[in-house]
């Protein structure tokens, strides 16, 4: 019997979702064995039955729950926790479900702050209410699999669907991106400082990726130090290394609890760079992770 | 006795909506709205960080159009620093916006709408998967064809879906001859397949849904979309142009939207409401002036030819059969399948441009105070990026409209008016209900501030 799925999006953007539909081939055959039974990008379950005229909102019970996106909304989190309640098995999909994401950085400023000035003086007072902050999937809900990424890999999402569908759980390997990355080191950087990213890396285009030299080392900044792997799937490098760009940690920390902003600093003085020259750098290296009170409200000064 | 019906969520679209319809003692539509329920703020967000950076964050507004999104900031980054381009570095830029243009066009024809004319409007269960059990070899074909051109973006950019290969002052890497070779091939293949697709659309829709198409969501409004110096239909760059109703229109470059473009906001939708602030009041009436359109169909009725061939016979079909400007809300997914053909043709003709591999992609840029509005289209409409920098180069101030939210007003003003064609003294159902989301998919709208 198919494996019956809710997938439900909450503070996102539909990259997961069309992450799902990037496994492209495998998805065809993955078909046979899921029935998505409330996945409002693609599949008609309504919250409040066909017509509208329930007045409790309903999700359906299900094998298991596929969530992207944090928190934003008091209605999302009450939706999070019906799915919690009526679903076996809870996947936290992408960055933004497990760290809270790129929308996560609102958590930098007071939710008034934000609304005041989006809104000016017309703030819309009939619409679900935002939560205080972003939160992410497992601070409102036990999540038992996660999938990293923004957006996931196609590659890692049929694996961890593979794996649920013989009752078991799936997790990424605790690596980094560097031990995932082909580009040489030296174990030196180039100059002493920092730039930003005002010009391209140096490189020869038609020679393969280990010819080419490592993003920091070439004085760069990259976040591949303190950032799980499993952007390459199956190709030769990781994505933003395939793209000659330095990572920015869309994976998230290599591990829960680690600290990317202490482990970054020794990586930078490890190959002799000051990271003096590094811009923004709270925002920088919580840029996926303000979840879980990583960003919060400074106090003005 | 009165009340309300509360659609929710809009399914088979992007973002987080709802329909309430609040019906009178008889059973009568009182009023009908769509009350978009999340925002998450980038305009805050992106103030703060380096300019150099945001092209990184603001490709997160949305996965779809992720990559209009990221061109669009690109675009205001590079006005900021002043640059020109080299020729490959935009042209990369260009070929990227098509292919995914291609994908999505796909996603949004038959993942989302095509369900409700192929399976049926009232079918029990209406889906890409239905599609998929009830003719496999179609179903298989779509996803397939999506993943050719999501994968010819992401096999050499690195990535599809919020990428980073575009860089202020141009594109980060150079495309070598065999990686042109592989993408000309892909190309090709889905230029067959959006002629296909063409042909689906006149069997599938045309000719059974036409009095659907001729009743349902119908207003009248002006539109709004970019168009080269000759008028052709363009998504990069260009000019704006806006068509009154009646079809006489102004053209302008995108620092001059806010001369032309408010935005009201209701206390009832985290949504906006853009409108044309010299054509008249804002208001909700389906007789107001001051609402427009964006997207496909505003595309089509703004330009006048298209670029290559094929799309081009296919708009002499469209303005023979619907006039300009054509106001029939249901032909929105038409009007983006012309669209494909010409994202097709357009991207075979920059992969057939030797300029195309040449190595100089990037002119380097410098930290500098200034403000800087990025234009590009996204499938759902005119995007627009506009920021300001300081001395060193950090973003001080946003002004962000997405595609979509142009036919903030417009898709309300659809929705009122099917919602009062098909429910009447009470009598409603699911296919009729379902009818109202159909108005709503046809925009291709995505609800995400």
């Amino acid at each position: 019997m198919a494996l019956k799925v809710v997938e439900e999006w909450f503070n996102a953007c539909a990259g997961c979702e069309m992450s799902i539909l990037n496994t492209g081939e495998n998805l065809v055959d993955l078909l046979s064995e899921l029935e998505f039974i409330h996945m409002p990008f693609l599949v008609d379950h309504k919250y409040y039955g066909k017509t509208g005229e329930d007045s409790q909102l309903e999700i359906p019970e299900a094998d298991v729950a596929i969530v992207s996106g944090g928190v934003r909304t008091q209605q999302q989190k009450e939706i999070l926790q019906q799915i919690r309640q009526k679903c076996k098995t809870l996947v936290a999909l992408g960055t933004c479900a497990i760290n809270g994401g790129i929308p996560a950085l609102a958590n930098m400023w007071k939710r008034e702050e934000i609304l005041n000035s989006i809104y000016a003086s017309s703030l819309p007072t009939e619409v679900p209410a935002w939560l205080d902050r972003v939160y992410a999937i497992d601070e409102v809900a036990k999540v038992d699999i996660y999938i990293p990424g923004c957006p996931p890999h196609p590659q890692n999402i049929t694996e961890a669907i593979n794996a649920l569908l013989k009752g078991e759980l799936w997790s990424l390997p605790e690596r980094s991106v560097c031990d995932s990355c082909p580009t040489r080191r030296e174990k030196k950087a180039s100059s002493g400082t920092t730039k930003r990213f005002f010009e391209n890396l140096t490189f020869s285009p038609e020679e393969p990726m280990d010819t080419m030299r490592c993003v920091m080392e070439q004085g760069f900044i990259c976040l591949g130090p303190v950032t799980r792997a499993g952007c390459r799937g199956d190709s030769d490098a990781p994505r933003c290394i395939r793209a000659r760009v330095g990572c920015r940690g869309c994976f998230g920390p290599i591990r829960k609890g680690a600290k990317p902003m202490v482990d970054m600093m020794s990586a930078w003085s490890s190959i002799g760079l000051s990271p003096q020259g590094v811009p923004d750098r709270r925002a920088l290296l919580n840029r996926f992770i303000g979840a879980h009170n990583n960003l919060r409200p400074l106090p003005k000064r | 006795m009165a009340k309300t019906l509360t659609i929710e969520p809009i399914t088979r679209i992007t973002g987080h909506a709802k329909i309430v319809v609040d019906l009178d003692d008889n059973g009568n539509v009182a009023d009908a709205k769509i009350v978009t329920t999340s925002m998450r703020g980038f305009e805050q967000f992106c103030i703060g960080r380096p300019a150099e950076e945001i092209p990184r964050i603001a490709n997160r507004i949305c996965g779809i159009s992720s990559w209009d999104n990221h061109l669009a900031s690109n675009k205001a980054i590079d006005k900021i620093c002043g640059v020109t381009l080299p020729p490959a570095g935009e042209k990369l830029r260009r070929l990227m916006q098509h292919l995914t243009w291609i994908a999505n066009k796909t996603l949004h024809f038959y993942f989302l709408i095509a369900p409700d004319y192929m399976i049926g409007p009232e079918a029990e269960s209406r889906n890409v998967f239905t599609i998929f059990k009830s003719n496999p070899e179609l179903g298989t074909k779509v996803i397939k064809m999506r993943q050719l051109a999501a994968m010819l973006v992401e096999h050499f950019s690195g990535k599809v879906i919020h990428p980073m290969a575009a860089v202020p002052g141009g594109f980060s890497k150079p495309m070598i001859e065999s990686e042109r070779e592989e993408i000309l091939k892909g190309a090709e293949e889905l230029l067959e397949f959006a002629k296909f697709s063409m042909e689906l659309a006149k069997t599938e829709m045309l000719s059974k849904y036409m009095d659907f198409i001729e009743q349902i969501g119908v207003i009248n409004t002006g539109f709004l979309g970019s168009i080269t110096d000759d008028g052709s239909w363009e998504i990069y760059d260009g000019k704006l142009r806006l068509m009154k109703a009646d079809g006489n229109c102004e053209d302008f470059s995108c620092e001059q939207y806010t001369d032309y473009i408010d935005q009201h906001i209701e206390p009832w939708t985290y949504s906006k409401f853009p409108y044309v602030k010299n054509w008249g009041e804002f208001g909700l009436q389906s007789d107001n002036s001051s609402i427009y359109r964006a997207g496909a169909l505003a595309r089509i009725n703004v330009c006048e030819k298209m670029a290559t061939p094929l799309a081009q016979a296919e708009l002499e079909e469209f303005r023979d059969k619907f006039s300009r400007p054509c106001q029939y809300t249901m032909l929105y997914p038409y009007a983006s399948l012309i669209e494909m053909l010409a994202n097709t043709e357009q991207a075979l003709a920059l992969l057939n441009d030797t300029e195309i591999t040449d190595e100089n992609v990037r002119v380097p840029v410098e930290a500098k105070a200034g403000h800087g509005v990025g234009c590009v289209e996204s499938i759902q409409g005119t995007l627009i990026h506009d920021y300001e920098t300081d001395k060193d180069g950090f973003v001080t101030k946003t002004n962000i409209i997405l595609g979509a939210t142009h036919n903030t007003a417009a898709m309300n003003l659809s929705l009122k008016q099917t919602a009062q064609t098909l429910i009447k003294e009470g009598k409603y159902d699911q296919g009729s209900i379902n009818r109202l989301e159909m108005v709503i998919r046809a925009y291709n709208p995505s609800f995400q501030d």
